[in-house]
């Protein structure tokens, strides 16, 4: 489990950094999108992984928190998950109004010279 | 206690008062004088009640808690300097104000004058207050900042602009010196309390660092109060309007620099390293601000410089240092306030009535407004020191204290000649102003004809100039029992006995002010003609304005070095700048990681897991599939991009996430749907990329590569050696146990979003929506390519009939949906505290609703039936999340506290009810309108782009 996770991360993370240092735009976008799945993951797990041990309580008594997945790590990737929707809008509209002002979707607003 | 909240009072209704002052129309000269003027009667009824705790060397000292866990409170303190001061800044405000009403243009915009003037009263107030070192820089930091913003009023001039950038970064910059003083004296005395650094003398003195502490501390000072050398922003100043020049650079503000200086002269002063550096400097700003003024022809010219002089007589006094001495400064303080505030007035309402204020073409005023003028004769004859007015009490209490005391030093041997010389020429410019201004010819080409101003523009004037007699003639009655207060505040209570009295008998300082009077005379009348037509000054003077070199070093700093800076460190276009970034991120990982016992024992993988393996072959094939994709197949991309979030979302459900899932995959939709709606922006990628292919383009591809593969396998490394590890405490034990106890909801992780952490999601929100905010604003001027303006092929292709009824059914059930979503989302809501859900999840869910409508219909005819004000969501969500935040204070709790129970509906049964279940709606609510407002925003496009298409279509030869 805890080796495909790991995999997984760096699958997700370095498709995420090769897009992120392409020349087009929309690469870019897709890039940090793959790099914020990454991310989300590698600090939900760093709460460690549990299965079927979701942090819901019951109502009162004692609580043995070892028995339940840590809620910190979720809260966190919780806010991180809207906030990197509201960055990829915000991309996204930056990267439709370059194109529009410069008539590329270059990264640089213009082509790389041969 | 009524006292402290008094205290408290003071600082504050300015500031309240400036608010107010700031959402008055433009043109309300009349409300925003009542209201200004209103606000320093208050804090004159205040002061008046306060009065008797503060006089014979009382003070009041009021706490108003704040963060004392790290031992930051709020500690306003008044004694009877701070009394004095508090009466000068409350006083000359008011008339300043009065003022300002008649000397200010119709269509100047009066609300920023009045907010910044009572912004300052605020500063100024908070500054004079303050009972902890640190607060009273934050305060003297406001002071330079609302200065900036005055001497700036009028933006669209030039002078006004570098003046005020001139004189916020020169004081601005002391006040950071100043600051570090103040950290270095909290650290010798090991407290920031005023009370307790001021009685902390010997210790502070004898400290390895006082030099360092002393000269920092000076800077702040001298900056603030215009001493040589950093004198050159004061006339630079001027370029505010009159008001602004009379009520902070000259009455308030340049003296909060000598104010320092005599408040801390018991904790840093009695040292000769002082009084050689303040009496010094002091010594040689009064020489030289008297000898510059003297040759000025702008009448806030020659004021300015006249400031300049006064203000470095005072810092001599403080740093002489003997309790006289330290009358003196504080009698010549209330002396110069008077007399300049009123003299810069009466300048103000020459330029005002005249249109000039140049002294080489006025003239003759005396016969044109006598009023005006016999007030300023009264005045400057002040100024300059004749007996009868207040100034001449003062010069000679100062000429008394030059020679009386004596170290033995050069400087101290030098210093009545200094005081005689200065005096002279201090009376010399005085009689030039009285002179050119006023008598002579009638003056012929003035740009109005001049007359007197309105009676109310003169009476504040006229009230200080009473004040000048006043004090002048009757000096023990109307001020000897404030000064005593005040210096006893400064000394201690063992004060030297003295009364003010006009005449001393013939002693020194008489014979002194003789001989400076009328050497003064002699000074002005005997080189007049060159005096009054020549150049301004001499070339020595003109080569110590240093507001050339001072222009010319921040021309360097601030554009020619960081250009050069830029030229050598940055690198060109954005790639290379993320690549050096992705690899100074991989070299700090590699350095904070590469020490560490990296002993991983790899795990084996059991059948259980296999399909976990599987989920993740295709998750992590769609992100290579995605990232190999991406730049020719841009759909395709996002298909596969969209593969990757939902195993991700999978992965959440499967190792017990499901708040995480539930909101991965409703933002997953989200973000599709944005995706696809911009893509139609994006140039069409058909064939390929010129260069594509060559060496160098492979070379880098290859490159990058590398980088990201090193970086993948660097975090799979990570990943599992922290996975590897056993965890230890965590604090999310702490949120388990205490979630249902005391915040009342079961499941924790909305628990803490809403309550725990509810801030950080306040925080957070905000951000949401000021993105959102962002999105709509781009758009808004947004400019297409020209090639995307026209209907994207299919539907240029397809016949009409088709495009009606392309997606008839799906469009039906989307609509059928609608209702079944609103109600999916109140379900996600209300189970948030307890289960799965909350107010992200379920304002997503409503704004897919919604966006689910756009996609099924026309959205002209969806927006004709459903008005959605994405606006007005977010403002209300960010209101109620911050109104439930402030509510928890009307119970005296802190910020965003909650309180629950649960509710017995009927039918529904138990509901868990809490003011956290509140924040929640606010965060729906925002989350609803960010999302709303930035997909409608960008699907909003095609239709901004359609009619011009539409217009353009005839012109096109068919």
């Amino acid at each position: 489990m805890e080796l495909i996770l790991a995999l997984a991360i760096g699958v997700l993370t370095g498709s995420g950094v090769w897009l992120l240092m392409r020349p087009r735009s929309f690469q870019v976008i897709i890039g940090l999108c793959l790099l914020a799945y990454g991310v989300n993951l590698f600090i939900f797990s760093m709460g460690r992984l549990y299965v079927g041990a979701a942090p819901i309580m019951s109502k009162g008594g004692f609580v043995d928190p070892s028995a339940y997945a840590d809620p910190l790590p979720q809260a966190l990737v919780l806010t991180a998950i809207v906030i990197s929707f509201a960055t990829t809008a915000l991309f996204l509209v930056v990267m439709i109004a370059s194109r529009g002002i410069t008539g590329t979707d270059h990264v640089d607003g213009k082509e790389r010279e041969q | 206690m009524v006292e402290q909240n008094l205290l408290l009072l003071l600082v504050l209704t300015p500031f309240i008062s400036a608010a107010l002052a700031a959402t008055l129309p433009v043109g309300s000269r009349n409300a925003e004088t009542w209201l200004a003027g209103l606000t320093m009667v208050v804090a004159l009824g205040v002061l008046a009640v306060l009065y008797p705790s503060v006089a014979e060397g009382g003070r009041i000292i009021g706490k108003v808690e704040w963060a004392s866990s790290i031992g930051l409170d709020l500690t306003f303190r008044i004694d009877g300097f701070a009394w004095l001061f508090m009466v000068l800044v409350a006083g000359i405000g008011m008339l300043v104000l009065l003022y300002a009403r008649y000397y200010m243009a119709p269509d100047d915009p009066v609300p920023r004058l009045y907010s910044c003037l009572l912004a300052f009263a605020g500063a100024m107030s908070g500054l004079l207050l303050s009972g902890n070192i640190i607060m009273l820089v934050v305060f003297w930091e406001l002071t330079s900042i609302v200065s900036f913003l005055l001497i700036g009023y009028w933006y669209q001039r030039q002078d006004a602009r570098d003046g005020a950038r001139m004189a916020f970064v020169v004081t601005a910059s002391g006040g950071l010196c100043l600051m570090v003083a103040m950290i270095l004296l909290g650290q010798i005395v090991g407290s920031y309390q005023l009370e307790d650094v001021l009685t902390a003398g010997p210790t502070i003195t004898s400290h390895r660092l006082y030099p360092v502490v002393l000269v920092l501390f000076l800077l702040g000072a001298f900056t603030k109060s215009a001493q040589f050398p950093f004198h050159f922003w004061l006339p630079n100043a001027m370029a505010a309007p009159t008001p602004v020049s009379s009520y902070l650079h000259s009455a308030t503000m340049v003296k909060a620099g000598v104010f320092l200086l005599l408040r801390f002269q018991p904790a840093l002063g009695g040292t000769d390293a002082w009084f050689q550096l303040v009496t010094g400097a002091g010594l040689i700003t009064m020489l030289m601000g008297a000898f510059v003024a003297l040759f000025k022809h702008d009448l806030k010219g020659l004021l300015a410089y006249s400031t300049i002089s006064h203000l470095g007589l005072i810092t001599a006094l403080a740093g002489i240092g003997t309790p006289m001495a330290v009358i003196a400064a504080v009698f010549h303080i209330v002396n110069h306030a008077v007399f300049k505030a009123s003299l810069f007035m009466a300048a103000g309402i020459i330029d005002h009535e005249t249109g000039t204020r140049d002294m080489r073409r006025l003239s003759g005023l005396a016969r044109a407004m006598p009023v005006t003028a016999t007030l300023a004769i009264i005045a400057s004859a002040a100024m300059a020191g004749v007996p009868l007015l207040n100034g001449f009490l003062s010069k000679e209490m100062f000429f008394e204290a030059t020679y009386v005391w004596n170290n033995g030093s050069p400087l101290d041997n030098a210093a009545p000649y200094v005081a005689v010389i200065a005096g002279a020429l201090s009376a010399a410019y005085s009689l030039r102003f009285i002179v050119a201004v006023f008598f002579g010819p009638a003056a012929t080409d003035l740009p109005h004809a001049p007359h007197e101003p309105p009676a109310l523009m003169r009476l504040p004037v006229m009230l200080l100039v009473a004040a000048c007699l006043g004090i002048g003639i009757a000096p023990q009655a109307l001020l000897g029992g404030w000064l005593e207060s005040a210096a006893m505040a400064i000394l201690g209570p063992d004060l030297p006995h003295f009364s003010l009295k006009i005449w001393h008998g013939v002693n020194p300082a008489l014979i002194m002010s003789l001989i400076a009077t009328s050497l003064g005379i002699l000074i002005y009348l005997v080189p007049r003609r060159w005096i009054d037509q020549g150049e301004e000054g001499l070339r020595i003077t003109r080569a110590l304005d240093f507001g050339r070199a001072f222009e010319t070093a921040l021309q360097f700093l601030t554009v020619r070095l960081p250009r050069q800076a830029l030229k050598l460190t940055s690198a060109p276009g954005l790639q290379a700048q993320l690549r050096v970034m992705v690899l100074i991120g991989m070299a700090a990982a590699y350095f904070a990681l590469g020490p560490l016992d990296w002993n991983i024992p790899l795990p084996e993988i059991n059948s259980r897991e296999l399909v976990f393996a599987l989920l993740w072959l295709i998750g992590g094939g769609c992100a290579l599939a995605a990232a190999w994709q991406a730049k020719y197949h841009r759909f395709a991309a996002l298909i596969l991009m969209g593969g990757a979030g939902l195993v991700t979302c999978t992965t959440f459900v499967w190792l017990s996430a499901p708040d995480l899932a539930v909101t991965q995959l409703l933002v997953e939709i989200a973000t599709t749907a944005l995706l696809l709606l911009g893509l139609r922006w994006l140039p069409k990628r058909n064939v390929e990329i010129p260069g594509d292919n060559n060496l160098t383009s492979r070379f880098r591809r290859l490159r990058d590569l590398l980088i990201a593969v090193t970086c993948g396998l660097g975090m799979t490394a990570i990943a599992l050696a922290i996975l590897l590890t056993k965890p230890g405490n965590s604090i999310g034990d702490w949120f388990l146990r205490h979630s249902y106890v005391e915040g009342g909801g079961t499941n924790v992780v909305n628990v803490i979003l809403v309550d725990f952490r509810a801030f950080d999601t306040f925080g957070e929100i905000s951000v949401l929506a000021i993105v959102g905010l962002t999105v709509y604003g781009l758009l808004r001027r947004f400019r297409p390519a020209p090639e995307s303006v026209e209907r994207p092929r299919p539907q240029v292709e397809a016949e009409e009939q088709a495009l009606e009824a392309y997606l008839f059914i799906p469009a039906i059930l989307m609509q059928w949906l609608f209702a079944p979503i609103i109600a999916l989302a109140a379900y996600l809501f209300f189970r948030g505290h307890d289960l799965p859900g909350g107010g992200f999840a379920a304002g997503v869910t409503f704004a897919l609703g919604l966006l689910l409508q756009y996609v099924a219909s026309n959205v002209r005819w969806i927006e004709a039936r459903l008005t959605i004000l994405p606006v007005r969501w977010m403002g209300a969500g960010l209101l109620i999340a911050a109104a439930v935040g402030l509510g928890s204070w009307i119970f005296g709790a802190p910020f965003l506290t909650t309180h629950y129970q649960y509710l017995d509906l009927p039918l529904v049964g138990k509901v868990p009810a809490s003011t956290a279940m509140l924040f929640d709606v606010g965060v729906f609510s925002l989350v609803v309108g960010a999302i709303v407002l930035m997909l409608i925003a960008i699907a909003h496009q095609s239709l901004r782009v359609s009619p011009r298409v539409r217009s353009a279509d005839p012109e096109e030869p068919n």
